[in-house]
């Protein structure tokens, strides 16, 4: 993907968005990778059992999801500074989640280029599951 | 809601761990594990699975993809905290249910960049407890900071995570 500018950047603009759905697969590959190995993402029958209604997706996990987005969007120049997300509602595998971000502010300060994003992951019918905030760096054309 | 003043579930004791860093703990970074992550994630950018392609891009080996800081060392003769104990620290919460309420990364390419092959040295403490009456009750809300180091003494990551008891 082409390298983004800081000065291509202004208040408002949305990144590229990021399209995730999780196959069950999925949820059992992030427990390996993070060692969050709870019940509720892989075990149906023991999800049901804590009063849910099936499987859910892992809250770190669509937290990692808008990492990526925003590592992908700042480019090889450009630094992922800080990223985050409250686990605000659930999201079930085999479903599409929309990872989104817009940019809230931009700014330079010592010699850097910052901007500042709105980052969510949203569900097909609009409600924002994981909202946050996010910090990255990028390079300058000059 | 009734006029009565609510009992605080904050005690002394909890107020005197608040800003007091727990016992160092070791984290790994490790090639399989970066791949393992970024591969749960669905990355596909090459510096998070191939050692040259990191390494033409400027970084010492592989990199931990974002929102991974290296994998805690296993050893079965060191069990983790008790059960109602937050991270051993010795206090207990009346409430059962826990909920993780959200985490928030930071990162300090500055100072460097966490690659494969490196130990970090994680710190942690709580910040503060905050009370709430929300839409599952009384709640308590903990944040809680870790500020990962790696071993050249570099100051590489922080998380900031809630929890939330009700």
């Amino acid at each position: 993907m082409a390298q983004v500018y800081f000065e291509d950047v202004k208040v408002g603009d949305e990144v590229p968005q990021l399209k995730k759905n999780c196959s069950t697969q999925q949820l059992v590959l992030w427990a390996a990778g993070s060692g969050d190995f709870y019940q509720i993402h892989y075990d149906k029958d023991f999800a049901q059992r804590t009063g849910l209604k099936g499987l859910i997706v892992h809250g770190a996990l669509k937290n990692a999801f808008l990492g990526q987005l925003l590592h992908d969007w700042a480019g090889e120049k450009g630094h992922v500074r800080k990223f985050g997300c409250a686990y605000r509602g659930m999201d079930e595998p085999d479903q599409d989640i929309l990872c989104r971000g817009v940019v809230t502010k931009t700014y330079q300060d010592g010699g850097k280029n910052y901007v500042e994003l709105d980052v969510w992951t949203e569900k097909p019918d609009g409600a924002k599951t994981s909202p946050g905030t996010a910090v990255v760096t990028l390079p300058s054309k000059n | 809601m009734t006029q009565e003043a609510k009992q605080s579930v904050i005690t002394d004791e909890m107020r005197a761990v608040v800003g007091v860093e727990g016992a160092a703990a070791t984290l790994e970074v490790e090639k399989t594990n970066c791949r393992m992550f970024a591969r749960s994630v669905g990355h596909t950018d090459p510096i998070f699975y191939d050692e040259d392609a990191a390494k033409a891009r400027g970084y010492r080996s592989i990199v931990a993809p974002p929102g991974f800081l290296g994998t805690p060392i296993f050893n079965p003769s060191r069990p983790p905290g008790a059960p109602g104990e937050m991270g051993g620290r010795g206090y207990s919460i009346p409430y059962k249910r826990v909920l993780n309420g959200g985490t928030e990364y930071e990162y300090f390419p500055e100072n460097d960049v966490i690659c494969a092959g490196d130990t970090i040295t994680a710190r942690s403490k709580v910040t503060g407890f905050e009370e709430r009456e929300g839409s599952l009750g009384p709640m308590l809300i903990t944040t809680r900071e870790t500020a990962y180091t790696n071993q050249h003494g570099k100051l590489v990551a922080k998380m900031y995570g809630t929890v939330i008891q009700y």
